[in-house]
């Protein structure tokens, strides 16, 4: 046992330095491409950080935005800056340096200082709310703890972060119309795994969906799934339809957040408070918001891939 | 009969480890970037595969073993088309492979 109890030690405390070493090299990189796949690489090492804390929810998520959906994002925009200007880019010079090093230092010391702080002093085995979130976890309607919290006991926040998410989008749209693309020509190995992949993902995220009742998952694992189907579509080129592209996109787009809004509202017409479920009603509301929350979330991340507002003409 | 799967086990994963060091080894020795893929992808697939194996032995019910194959067979589709796209791209940008 005691063997195994260092091995694990020192896979942690690897874990923890190549974090600290990748987040540097991916912050001072000069070179954005190279920074961004060191930020990917960074995104998947944390999701193995999170496995180890023992929170695989966060993991799940972590590993699909984190990584996976915040990388593409990134290398498009990458590649939008490339077309624009032809130069090698590169991240902007600091004129004045010591001084720009010497702020940075102390705020790195006083951030670290005051986190190590916290750590510190922090109780051993504290239990934190996780007592009273298994001690209600029957009237929640599921029993997954981390869902719980998320749909049932801190609702707002959910429903807040869901409307950030479409707010993000919206600062998008505002910049202008879809960028137009260069002729990509996926090529055959495209074309045909994309047609095997997508079906896959989309049951992969019906999967998450459902087993976030009990298990980790839930609606923001699976919405990125589907966001990652959406993407893949637009990367081999293939192209929506424009009838589906005015207020049918805008409708999918706002649909879980409206129905999130709808139930709360709904629940207080029957002398509830805002978004108190019923312990009889519980589960199913929970999954019916977040059904439409996986739906909404997956449209809005591919939107977000697509760079700008569908239907918009783009004046030179 | 426990100890003689745990062993196998065991030999399993040790296999798979030596072949990711091998893949790991061959990217940051091998001279350019086909080789380099070829190295990474191909031992990488054998190592996850004994690894899957491994680990199947230790796995409470067949459903486990089903999504430990799974995803083995998605890592095996998934390097290979985007090893594929990669030496694709490189071709295109006019990387010439290596000679000695």
């Amino acid at each position: 046992m005691e063997a195994i109890t260092l091995l694990q030690l020192i896979f942690d405390t690897l874990l923890g330095f190549t974090l600290l070493w990748l987040a540097w090299q991916a912050l001072s990189s000069p070179d954005l491409f190279r920074a961004i796949v060191l930020f990917i690489a960074f995104g998947l090492l944390m999701a193995l950080t999170w496995v180890r804390l023992n929170a695989p929810d966060i993991a799940l998520a972590e590993a699909a935005i984190g990584a996976g959906l915040t990388g593409a994002l990134l290398l498009s925009a990458l590649a939008r800056l490339k077309a624009k200007n032809s130069a090698t880019i590169m991240t902007e010079q600091v004129k004045n340096k010591p001084l720009f090093w010497l702020l940075l230092t102390m705020l790195s010391l006083a951030v670290t200082s005051g986190l190590a702080f916290s750590v510190l002093t922090l109780q051993e085995n504290s239990p934190g709310l996780s007592i009273w979130v298994l001690e209600n976890i029957e009237t929640s309607g599921v029993s997954n703890p981390v869902t719980a919290v998320l749909l049932n006991y801190r609702g707002y926040d959910t429903l807040l972060e869901m409307s950030v998410l479409l707010v993000a989008l919206l600062g998008i749209w505002s910049l202008g119309g879809v960028p137009k693309r260069h002729d990509s020509f996926p090529g055959q190995i495209l074309n045909i795994l994309i047609p095997l992949l997508v079906p896959l993902l989309i049951m992969v995220a019906g999967y998450l969906l459902w087993a976030g009742a009990h298990a980790p998952g839930g609606a923001f694992q699976a919405g990125s799934l589907l966001g990652a189907a959406g993407i893949l579509f637009l990367l081999v080129g293939w192209q929506f339809g424009t009838q589906f592209m005015g207020l049918p996109l805008r409708i999918m787009i706002t649909f879980g957040l409206a129905l999130f809004i709808a139930v709360g509202v709904a629940l207080m017409l029957f002398g509830n408070q805002f978004l108190e479920y019923p312990s009889s009603l519980a589960g199913s509301l929970i999954f019916l918001i977040e059904a439409a929350a996986t739906l909404s979330i997956g449209i809005t991340l591919a939107a977000l891939f697509l760079g700008g507002r569908p239907g918009l003409r783009r004046h030179k | 009969m426990t100890l003689l799967i745990d062993i196998l086990t065991s030999l399993l994963l040790i296999a798979g480890a030596v072949f990711f060091l091998g893949g790991t080894i061959g990217l940051f020795r091998f001279p350019d970037v086909y080789t380099r893929l070829h190295a990474l992808t191909k031992a990488d697939n054998v190592g996850l595969g004994l690894m899957m194996a491994g680990l199947s032995l230790q796995a409470d019910s067949l459903a486990t073993v089903g999504k430990l194959l799974l995803i083995w067979l998605l890592v095996l589709l998934a390097s290979a088309s985007v090893a594929h796209l990669i030496a694709k791209t490189a071709r295109q940008r006019g990387i010439e492979p290596w000679k000695q």
